[in-house]
Order: structure tokens, then C-alpha cells, then sequence
């Protein structure tokens, strides 16, 4: 089979048309014995682009693989995800973002873009290989230490210089150490409350608004991580004011969930950076929906079962989030009026693919452009259940609850990799 | 752990129909009285202890009738049995009832145990059990207003105000004067709210 | 009342007072011959200690043996069960021991919480972390009662070390739900962002609450606290919160000083203050087993299922 015919198609959600795609493009004919899919209603996006993903492979396996992550990514409408470098061994090398490439080329549920640490080891001492990974055949162009802050000024300094050599971007799990030594949840009132130790907005802020200041110095490309505060809104919205070079994600849950959730001491809603208030989300929405949070990027972070159920300070960062994400994004973004599908195209596609410099991604639904994309279908809801994930992890923070709208059907390149809500 | 309300009277009273009026009463407990004096040669050792709450008001009456028969002062206290209790599983948490022994106390005394209704004798059972924590009575008798049947214990009262023959469902409501206004016992039609085999109080 | 009893909050103003005449006529037992109920007889309950309280473990011990409840002490500090992962692995075992409750105490806030989620049994809160230490503020609401006739009204100081105080949270919520008013007294640094929100009132002047508390509550302020910046030194922190003589003086004349325990003698409490008759450390103690008593009472003593089902 050649091609597709996608009857009744709403391209970004406009009125009902027919898409053709044909040896992995889209054209503007029906091709000769192309199959015909009846997509009657459903709304289609190019493919989505995650760029904060945890695969866990190599080392913890157990938690993730290539495989499983990006299948999972696939159900949820993804066609490309960076995979974060925190893996064992930390991939912050050429070998082993090479092998992420690979082993992500091999799975072929979505492409798979290795991330690689900044440092070595995580470890925010000494710069890692950049320029090797850059030239790998990964082509590395996002580099992270995620879940830990490149807190030295000095190494974050020399870090955004070096990467202005091949258009790289530094992507900042802003967290100041110090002040969140040992913190387990948002600090106020329900903090307080709970007696758990507190994890001041400060400590993020204070990072944002000083890498702002050191990629406006040396010119260099800053992203930040999983903004959660409406203090890093507003700093971010003062960097992009003054022209630099600068861009933010949040996740779907930070979107949608406060540290309300927390008086359960349920380690599933235990993530880093933590829930906040409602007024926080409040702001990290009307962020997004006017740019000044460029992307939403999930932070799939899938972990195994008994890294969850123990006490809350005992318990993993982290929640999974591919296979929610559209959802959350709906019932967050679209449900309230703050994005249309073109805007959720943009915050989920168009621009983390523009981040990340990927060029096969991120593209207009339109002849030429590789067909990536996605079918979603924007009435049906449904209702969470760990269990029915693919990916390994069962730590979704959703469990139980009924949300808005559902991936049909995802196509990479042409090829489907996910088929009546199916894998293909 | 909503507590059961205190000594509640259950059913609906308007639906009962009166078996002893007040005077029926006070004629029981002054014949209760002189039963006592007369079994014991004497007030001189007795101690009553009422079970709570009903049961402590009636050993006071007693107390008082036996001082105006002998003009001997009789030691009166309480005994709580929530403690001692066989239902406890069966039923929702109950609140504490004073424990009040007299100064005394009760070794080598003959304690009067009083309470206003005598039906399954579960509750003089566990009072039997707690007064053995309490102490070492030379003799324990038992007094009621109202003996109503249905014993599922060997257990009989040594002193009893009036017998009367009822139905399991029916429910006796014992009043006094210091706790519901007046006194008087009623016998009511089956109360459905209440757990079978429940004892009436 | 719920199930369980993790939090102060758990429990209503009629529960909190229910629990109080309970512990009050179970006082009495102190006194008798044979200091036993047959009540909790062949019901199970566990101790597990995640860290060593021997005064708190003792206590629940002793309240569960007085109502003839067999009582396993399951010390789970140093063994296997330290790590945390092992928390749900523990429940487990203690759920097929078939314990009819489990009193815990665990370094980790909300540790009951959890393990309230994995097992049939009743959890009791013997203090967990710096969240909260509920059977604390019951005995000591039940001492001021004892001491002064009445908790609602009474206006309540409670100062130290409230950041990081499991006593001092408890205390906040049980004595707001009884209708006393709290006023906590710490360095800004020992008093947590958020505390604002709660049902009291802050200050960080000793000498001006002083004069007008019924009741002072000193928690205990451990020395490594100076070593994470919260004060300079034990003695300026002595000087500036401790009671001493001279503080003590301040106070009206029936007011009482209360300390959870154990005691810093000569940081928050003088030797003067701890060993003098305002001071209530010693009934604080005693009382402790009369209102375990009554909370594992009214836990377990009644119905399996609900305790409401079948309440007359």
C-alpha cells in the first residue's frame, strides 16, 4: 500500500476536507490504490512533538525502554520526542546518544531525538562532548542535564558560549539546590500543612531570571524546562520583551493540576518541578496560549511500581504523560478557550520541532510536507487507567479520571503507527 | 465513632400504652426497700450500685427509702458495664457511664446491683464482670423495676418491682421523675430501628 | 469518627470531646485494683516504630494491654524495613498477622496515610515526620482541661520550633476544633511559609504573649537546627524563646507550662520552669495512656464494619 485518502478530515479543525498522502508526503491527488480512511469529524494536527521525554534506556529498563516509550508516545499522537540523557550510563557521549538514535530507529514508533547532558555525568562540573553528539549521527541540537539544574554560572555560562558553534540550545532544569535541599512539594499553604518540606518558586525563578541574563550576555540559545510558576511567566515575558534568546515548556500537568493533590501523600503526583496553585496554573495557561510559553512538552517520566508505592519522601519524581497529553492539552487549552487546534498545533508541533531544529517535523499539513500527523477525535472521552498504557510506567497522576478527546490514529512519514486508536 | 445518644428512649412513646403509672412506681420501690432491709437482716452492710443511667437514679430512691425505714446512710455508686459489654462488635461505639465506687468500697459488703429493666441479662452479666475487677463483694443481688422475660443467661433479680410478660419486638420505656420528667413505665409496639434481641432500656 | 486517626483534623469538635470523657472515666482505672478492661480482648494491635519513641511506644502499649488487647511491637528502625520501598511490604505482613489496628510511627510525613490505603485495620498517627502527632494534642488538651476546667477559650501559646513540629500542628487543629486561641511563638525562621492559613495567630515576641496565656506550650528545639542557619546559637535562641524564672513571672497566675517531651533543659525550658507547679510534664505522661486508651476504644471497640452502621 502506497497511500492514504483521509475522508472527512479537519485539517487544524477546519471544515471537513480530504487529505492525500502518498510514499510519505502529502499530495494533492488520491494516489493510484491508495486506502481510504474514514475520518469523518476528526481533527487533524501534524504530528506532535515532545521535547522533554524520559525513555529510560539504557540502565532502567525496568521502567521504560525505547520500545515501549515510544509506542506509548505513538498512542498519544507523537511522531518525534527528545529522549532526556538522565539514562545509566548518562548519555553524554557520542556512544550513547548514538545508541538511543539507533535503538529508537529501530522500534520506528516515532523518531527519536537523543538529548545530551551538558555535563558530565549530570554531574554540572565539566562540559560533556557536546560538539561530538552535535556530529553524531543523532545530531544532537538539544542538551540537557534534566533533573538536575546547571546551577555553576560559570559552567552555564561557558555551556550557552560553546553551543552557539552549531546552533545548539541549552534546555535549563531550572532549580536552585540550595534552596530546595531535601524539598518534597510546592512551599505554602499546603506545605504547611502536610509538614513536608517546602519547594520555594523562588528557587526556580531565581535560575530563570539569571540564565535569561547569561544567554542574553554571550548570545546564546536558552530553553527552559517545565516552567511551573507564574513568577517564571513573568520572566520569561521580560527576557522575550528585551528580543533574547529565549524559550519556555510546561507540562500538561502542570497545567491542569495544583499541590491540592498532594493531601493524599500519594507519590504519583510527587514530580519535579512540583504542582503548584491555582494561581499558577491560571497564569502557565494564559502563558501558553499567548506565546510567552512557547511549547507544551510532556516529561514523561515513567517509573517502576516500587519506586511509587512507599511514603511520599521515599517515593521517584516524575509522572508519565504521553498518552495523556492531548487530552490534558484539550480539556486545559481548548476546552477553556485558550488555544484553537491551530494553536495546539503550534504549542505541540510547529514549535518545539523549531527548538529542537528538527526539519521533518512540525510541518503544515500541505503538499510536499512529510505527512506526520494526527487524527484526534475531539468528542469521545475516556477514562484512565494505568493499566491499558503502554508504557511501562503506571504513574500517571490522571488515573481514574474522565478526560476530553482521543488519538485515532497517528501517521509517520505516511505509515500509520497508530490505527483506531490502536497500535498498527 | 458517632456515639450512640445517651440512654436514648427508643420507639415511639405516643405508640406505647402505660403498664405502671408513677404511683405503681413508688409503691415498687418502697416494697423493693424493705425487701432488701428485711433479705439482709439490716442495711448495715449493703452497698447499691446502679447501672447507668436509669439504674443509679433508681438506687438513690432506694438508698433514701431504706434511711427513712432504718435511718442507716446506704453507700450508693454506679457501675459502668459499657466496657464489659458482650455486643460491643455487634453495635456502634457507645460513650462512657461514671464508675463510682463508694469511698469504702465494696470487699466483704453485699452489693445491690439496680437496674430498670431485667430482659436478657446480658448487661448483669457484664456488670457481674466489671464489679469482680472492682473488688471482692461478700454477696451480690440484683434489683429491678421492670423484670420483662426473655433471659438468654442464668440469671433472675432477687428483688423485682413488677413482672411483666412481653413480646421479643416490644419495648419497655422506663421514665423517671430526674431524667424524662416523670415517672411511669410504657410498653410499646415493636421498634423497628432497634437490632433484634436488642435490650430495651 | 473515621477509621483512622492521621490527622487532628480527623476528628470533630464532638469527637475530640468525646474522646475526652472517654479518657476521663477511663482515668479512674489508675485507681482500682485491677487496671484492666476486658474490652479490646483477642483484638491485635501492632506498634510499628519506624524510629524510637520508647515514651510514645510505651504508652500505646500500655493503653492496649489495659483493654486486654494482644499488642506486637514491630521495631523497625535498623532492621530491613528502614528503607522505603519496604513501607507497603510491611503493611502487608502486618495485614496477614491480621492486626486489628497499627500504630505508627514513621520519619516520613504521611506514612500513615499510606499505609491507611493498604491495609483493612485502623492506623493510628503516632507522630509521623513534621506533619502531625494527634494523640499528643488529645493528651494535651485533656491535661488543660484537667488543669484548668475547660479548653474552649483558653488562650494557648505555643512556642519553638514549629517548622519541622509534628505537636505543634496537631495542637494547632485540635485546639482551634475545642474553641481555643492559639498564638504561635517562634523565629521567623521555625515558622513555616503557609502559616498564615492556619486557624491561628503568630508572633515572634515572647514577653508580649506571655502575659496574656493561660496556657504555654514549649516544644522541643533540636541543636542541629542551629547547624541549618534556623538561629544563630542555642543561646541566643534560649534568650529570645526560652521560658525561664523571669519569663515565667510574666505569665497570670493560674497559667500552666506544658513540653511534649523530651526536654532541652536550659534551651527552651529552664530547670526552674520544668520542675515547677505551673509546669504539667509529668501528668502530660500519665495522661497519655488514659487518652490512648480512649482512641483505641473508640477505634475498635465498636462494630467491624462502620461504626455508624447499627449505632442506636
Amino acid at each position: 500500500m502506497t497511500g492514504w485518502v483521509l475522508d472527512g478530515v479537519r485539517p487544524l479543525g477546519a471544515p471537513p476536507t480530504t487529505l492525500y498522502v502518498e510514499d510519505g508526503v502529502f499530495v494533492d491527488t488520491a494516489p493510484a490504490g491508495a486506502q481510504t480512511y474514514d475520518a469523518g469529524g476528526l481533527i487533524a494536527l501534524p504530528g506532535l512533538v515532545d521535547l522533554h521525554t524520559h525513555l529510560r534506556e539504557p540502565g532502567r529498563e525496568d521502567a521504560e525502554t525505547v520500545e515501549t516509550g515510544t509506542l506509548a508516545a505513538a498512542l498519544g499522537g507523537f511522531t518525534a520526542v527528545h529522549a532526556m540523557a538522565n539514562t545509566e550510563p548518562v548519555a553524554d557521549v557520542a556512544g550513547v546518544v548514538e545508541q538511543v538514535w539507533r535503538l529508537g530507529q529501530d522500534a520506528g514508533h516515532c523518531d527519536v531525538h537523543p538529548v545530551g547532558a551538558v555535563t558530565v555525568g549530570l554531574r554540572g562540573e565539566h562540559l560533556a562532548e557536546l560538539g561530538a553528539m552535535a556530529e553524531s549521527a543523532a545530531r544532537v541540537r538539544v542538551f540537557s542535564d534534566d533533573g538536575h539544574c546547571v546551577s555553576d554560572p560559570l559552567v552555564m555560562r561557558r555551556a550557552l558560549e560553546y553551543l552557539r558553534a552549531f546552533d545548539g540550545v541549552i534546555a535549563q532544569h531550572a532549580q536552585e539546590p540550595r534552596l530546595t535541599e531535601g524539598a518534597q512539594m510546592n512551599e505554602g499553604a499546603q506545605s504547611s500543612r502536610l509538614g513536608l518540606a517546602g519547594w520555594p518558586a523562588v528557587a526556580e525563578e531565581a535560575v530563570i531570571a539569571r540564565d535569561c541574563l547569561l544567554a542574553a550576555h554571550v548570545g546564546g540559545r536558552v530553553h527552559f524546562c517545565h516552567v511551573s510558576t507564574a513568577g517564571s511567566v513573568e520572566l520569561v515575558r521580560w527576557a522575550k520583551g528585551k528580543g533574547w534568546n529565549v524559550t519556555a515548556e510546561v507540562t500538561p500537568h502542570h497545567l491542569f493540576l495544583t499541590d491540592d493533590e498532594v493531601e493524599t501523600y500519594d507519590p504519583v503526583f510527587k514530580v519535579n518541578p512540583p504542582l503548584r496553585t491555582a494561581d499558577d496554573v491560571a497564569a502557565l495557561r494564559a502563558a501558553l496560549a499567548d506565546g510567552t510559553i512557547d511549547v507544551v512538552a510532556t516529561d514523561h517520566a515513567p517509573h517502576a511500581l516500587e519506586d511509587k508505592e512507599t511514603e511520599w519522601a521515599a517515593a521517584s519524581f516524575g509522572m508519565t504523560g504521553l498518552e495523556t497529553a492531548v487530552s490534558v492539552v484539550i480539556a486545559a487549552m481548548i476546552e477553556t478557550g485558550h488555544l484553537d487546534w491551530a494553536g495546539m498545533a503550534d504549542r505541540m508541533s510547529v514549535r518545539p520541532s523549531r527548538i529542537g531544529r528538527l526539519t521533518g517535523q512540525g510541518q503544515p499539513l500541505t503538499p510536499g510536507a512529510p505527512a506526520n500527523l494526527v487524527l484526534i477525535d475531539a468528542d469521545a472521552s475516556w477514562t484512565v487507567d494505568p493499566r491499558q498504557s503502554a508504557s511501562r510506567g503506571r504513574n500517571t497522576p490522571f488515573a481514574g479520571r474522565t478526560l476530553p478527546g482521543r488519538v485515532v490514529a497517528t501517521l509517520l512519514r505516511g505509515r500509520a503507527t497508530v490505527l483506531d486508536g490502536k497500535p498498527a | 465513632m458517632t456515639p450512640a445518644p445517651t440512654r436514648p428512649v427508643t420507639g415511639d412513646p405516643s405508640a406505647a400504652r402505660p403498664v405502671l403509672e408513677a404511683p405503681d412506681v413508688g409503691r415498687a420501690l418502697t416494697r423493693i426497700a424493705h425487701e432488701i432491709v428485711e433479705r439482709n437482716h439490716g442495711a448495715d452492710d449493703v452497698v447499691l450500685l446502679g447501672i447507668p443511667t436509669r439504674g443509679v437514679t433508681l438506687a438513690r430512691r432506694l438508698a433514701e427509702r431504706i434511711a427513712s425505714v432504718e435511718g442507716t446512710a446506704v453507700p450508693v455508686g454506679s457501675v459502668d458495664v459499657t466496657m464489659y459489654r458482650d455486643d460491643l462488635r455487634l453495635r456502634g461505639i457507645r460513650p462512657l457511664e461514671e464508675t463510682e465506687i463508694p469511698p469504702d468500697g465494696v470487699d466483704g459488703r453485699v452489693v445491690v446491683l439496680v437496674d430498670d429493666v431485667l430482659f436478657s441479662g446480658r448487661t448483669v452479666r457484664a456488670a457481674l464482670d466489671a464489679l469482680s475487677d472492682l473488688g471482692r463483694p461478700r454477696a451480690v443481688q440484683l434489683a429491678v423495676l421492670v423484670d420483662r422475660g426473655h433471659r438468654e443467661l442464668p440469671i433472675r433479680a432477687d428483688y423485682v418491682g413488677k413482672n411483666i410478660p412481653t413480646s421479643m419486638g416490644e419495648t419497655v420505656h422506663v421514665l423517671l421523675d430526674e431524667t424524662d420528667g416523670r415517672d411511669g413505665v410504657l410498653l410499646g409496639p415493636a421498634d423497628v430501628s432497634r437490632p433484634t434481641g436488642e435490650v430495651a432500656r | 469518627m473515621n477509621r483512622h486517626l492521621l490527622s487532628a483534623a480527623d476528628l470533630s469538635r464532638d469527637d475530640a470531646v468525646l474522646v475526652l470523657d472517654t479518657a476521663e472515666e477511663l482515668a479512674h482505672l489508675a485507681d482500682r485494683p485491677i487496671k484492666k478492661l476486658p474490652t479490646l480482648r483477642g483484638r491485635t494491635v501492632v506498634n510499628l516504630f519506624f524510629e524510637d519513641s520508647t515514651r510514645t511506644r510505651t504508652s500505646f502499649e500500655v493503653a492496649a494491654k489495659r483493654l486486654s488487647a494482644d499488642v506486637i511491637n514491630f521495631s523497625a528502625k535498623g532492621s530491613s524495613v528502614s528503607k522505603g520501598e519496604s513501607l507497603k511490604d510491611t503493611a502487608l505482613t502486618l495485614e496477614a498477622m491480621g492486626a486489628d489496628a497499627v500504630v505508627v510511627r514513621h520519619s516520613a510525613s504521611g506514612a500513615p496515610h499510606r499505609l491507611a490505603h493498604w491495609i483493612r485495620g485502623s492506623v493510628v498517627n503516632a507522630g509521623d515526620g513534621t506533619h502531625e502527632h494527634p494523640t499528643q494534642a488529645l493528651l494535651d488538651a485533656f491535661t488543660m482541661r484537667q488543669r484548668l476546667g475547660r479548653v474552649e477559650g483558653l488562650h494557648v501559646a505555643v512556642v519553638g520550633d514549629v517548622l519541622h513540629s509534628r505537636v505543634a500542628r496537631s495542637n494547632v487543629l485540635l485546639l482551634h476544633t475545642l474553641g481555643a486561641d492559639v498564638t504561635l511563638v517562634a523565629p521567623p525562621t521555625l515558622l513555616p511559609v503557609g502559616v498564615e492559613t492556619w486557624p491561628c495567630n503568630v508572633s515572634f515576641d515572647l514577653d508580649a504573649v506571655l502575659p496574656k496565656s493561660d496556657v504555654v506550650m514549649m516544644l522541643r528545639v533540636q541543636r542541629e537546627r542551629m547547624y541549618g542557619g534556623f538561629f544563630p546559637t542555642t543561646r541566643e535562641y534560649a534568650r529570645r524563646y526560652g521560658v525561664d524564672g523571669r519569663r515565667m513571672a510574666l505569665l497570670p497566675d493560674d497559667a500552666i507550662v506544658m513540653h511534649p517531651g523530651p526536654m532541652n533543659r536550659g534551651v527552651e525550658i529552664a530547670a526552674e520552669v520544668a520542675d515547677s507547679v505551673r509546669s504539667t510534664i509529668v501528668e502530660q505522661v500519665a495522661n497519655g495512656v488514659s487518652v490512648r486508651m480512649a482512641v483505641l476504644y473508640l477505634l475498635l471497640g465498636g462494630a467491624l464494619t462502620d461504626v455508624n452502621e447499627g449505632a442506636v
